[in-house]
């Protein structure tokens, strides 16, 4: 009990972390409540900024009216079909540029390349390829969140401490084995960083793709609100797509700090 | 000695044969690929398995390549994109290495908005381009301000975790000498943290070219992007594949012009 106390003593509440993200939320808020007050008095123009409040209201609206929800779900299915695709190939082929050295010395600056293509450009090339639906955003987000995970996958497998691979060479294990039981579970976190980044990536594509070309789930809802000019709409729309990005990348790097203690 | 001689100086033979084996079957792989790649892709185009035209023959999108390369309106359209990329560029870094030093430098500061930088960072920022047009008009204007916008974040965050690196003794000479904050800034701090800021800017980069080019093809009437946008819907689609791999040149080569900096700055 003692000892409580005494922690209690040296630690504060302004020394928890929550005080800084309470003082943070609380100057984005601020920041609201000056918008309000600087839209009400007329300093800002309210045909450009919508009024805070108004933003705030206009969230039910698009729940009950603009079907938030199902388009949540569509844009979620194709990030994640998306995301389980790049998965089902990043990995093997990760595993087979591992596997074969000089494999990964002719293609590794290749797959690192189009990690940092602006892939997201040849979307009306997509377009004319796959056609003007959810396959065009798949196909995309999937060309988009491919070549981080076979680059992690690739340096996870190479990053196995010796000592771990000595131990399966003196238990006499097969290649598959080995594999199996040594390389593939201490390459996982590299892995899932991999994932994280890929399906960061795949999020990216599917909103930004279905924003450009006006299709599917939440990208278009904001597309749409803009066009109709529904200004409080469309900034409860960012909002809430923001909001759950955020959310989604917060799950990701949770997973990912959990699979950590593994390495 | 001799004999002992001869043998230190033949054993790394072997290994230069190898790497010069290796290096040699590096490039023939290489060179499969691509063969193969085109062989697939003549096969396809060849096939009529698609519509006219959607896999163009190599040899007509090299026709387009070069009818591109000569086309004035080419060239004044990337002028257009490479001039918006750069202004974006040069914003967000600015904005981002003053944030970034401010919450590197106090620890309040960091924890309270950083995390929120560091999540709002990888949300897709085309979305922000309605309100952007609102702020900023359906010109230039508008594609700079979400460029930089984009490339905002990689710098902040980077530049703030380059502070929090630096050698605390650095910090200390640099006070022992009663520099002024001018000269602490610009003979400390940047140089001590010169490649996270590198690294930042490179990303930055890259985040604001792709954001400047997407807004471009959303509503504009100038710029690559634009062009992209009415190539396609003239459906010229071997003109879109040489546009496409010229802007996946471009952007290559920026992020390698970037990398040599921030290698050589090592």
């Amino acid at each position: 009990m003692r000892i409580v106390a005494v922690a209690d003593r040296r630690a504060p509440l302004t020394a928890t972390r929550w005080f800084p993200l309470t003082v943070g939320a609380l100057t984005i808020v601020a920041v609201g409540v000056i918008f309000e007050v600087l839209l009400r008095i007329g300093v800002l123009n309210r045909y450009i900024i919508p009024l805070p409040s108004e933003v705030l209201a206009a969230f039910e609206r698009i729940v009950a009216e603009e079907g938030v929800i199902e388009r949540t779900g569509t844009s979620a299915f194709e990030v994640l079909t998306a995301g389980f695709a790049c998965i089902a190939v990043g990995v093997p082929l990760g595993v087979l540029l591992y596997r074969f050295n000089i494999l990964r010395r002719a293609l590794e600056d290749w797959v690192a390349a189009l990690a940092a293509a602006p892939i997201v450009l040849a979307y009306p090339l997509f377009m004319v390829l796959f056609g003007r639906g959810s396959m065009t955003v798949i196909v995309i987000a999937f060309a988009y969140g491919l070549a981080p995970i076979v680059l992690k996958t690739v340096e996870g497998l190479s990053e196995t401490r010796s000592v771990l691979i000595n131990v399966g060479k003196s238990l006499n294990l097969s290649e598959a084995q080995m594999f199996w039981k040594i390389l593939f579970p201490s390459a996982i976190p590299s892995i899932f960083t991999g994932i994280r980044l890929g399906w960061t990536f795949c999020v990216i594509a599917v909103i930004g793709v279905e924003f450009l070309v006006n299709l599917g789930g939440l990208g278009q809802l904001i597309n749409d609100l803009a066009e109709r000019y529904d200004m409080p709409g469309t900034y409860a729309s960012i909002g809430f797509v923001i909001g759950i990005s955020m959310i989604f990348f917060i799950i990701l790097e949770w997973v990912e700090k959990w699979l950590q203690p593994a390495r | 000695m001799a004999a002992t001689g001869a043998l230190t100086m033949a054993a790394p033979v072997p290994r230069k044969v190898r790497e010069r084996r290796e290096t040699r079957q590096v490039f023939y792989v290489r060179l499969v690929v691509i063969f193969a790649f085109v062989a697939v892709w003549e096969f396809l185009s060849r096939s009529g398995w698609f519509f006219a035209d959607i896999i163009p023959s190599l040899v007509s999108i090299a026709q387009a390549l070069f009818r591109l390369l000569v086309n004035p309106a080419f060239w004044a359209n990337l002028q257009v994109t490479l001039l918006e990329a750069a202004a974006a560029l040069c914003i967000g870094t600015f904005a981002g290495v003053v944030i970034g030093i401010l919450l590197g430098a106090n620890r309040f500061l960091g924890a309270a908005f950083e995390p929120y930088l560091y999540y709002f960072s990888p949300t897709p920022r085309i979305i922000l381009f309605p309100i952007m047009i609102m702020w900023f008009g359906v010109g230039l204007a508008s594609k700079i301000a979400l460029g930089a916008l984009a490339s905002f974040f990689a710098v902040a965050l980077s530049t703030a975790a380059g502070m929090r690196q630096i050698d605390k003794v650095i910090i200390r000479v640099g006070r022992s000498f009663r520099a002024t904050p001018w000269q602490m800034a610009t003979k400390i701090y940047l140089p001590a943290m010169r490649i996270p800021v590198l690294t930042g800017i490179r990303l930055g980069l890259g985040n604001a070219l792709i954001t400047v080019l997407l807004a471009e093809t959303k509503l504009s009437n100038q710029g690559l992007g634009y062009m992209v946008n009415t190539i396609y819907q003239r459906f010229d689609i071997p003109t879109l594949y040489a546009l496409l791999i010229i802007v996946f040149i471009i952007a290559g080569a920026c992020n390698a012009v970037l990398g040599y900096v921030a290698r050589r700055a090592r």
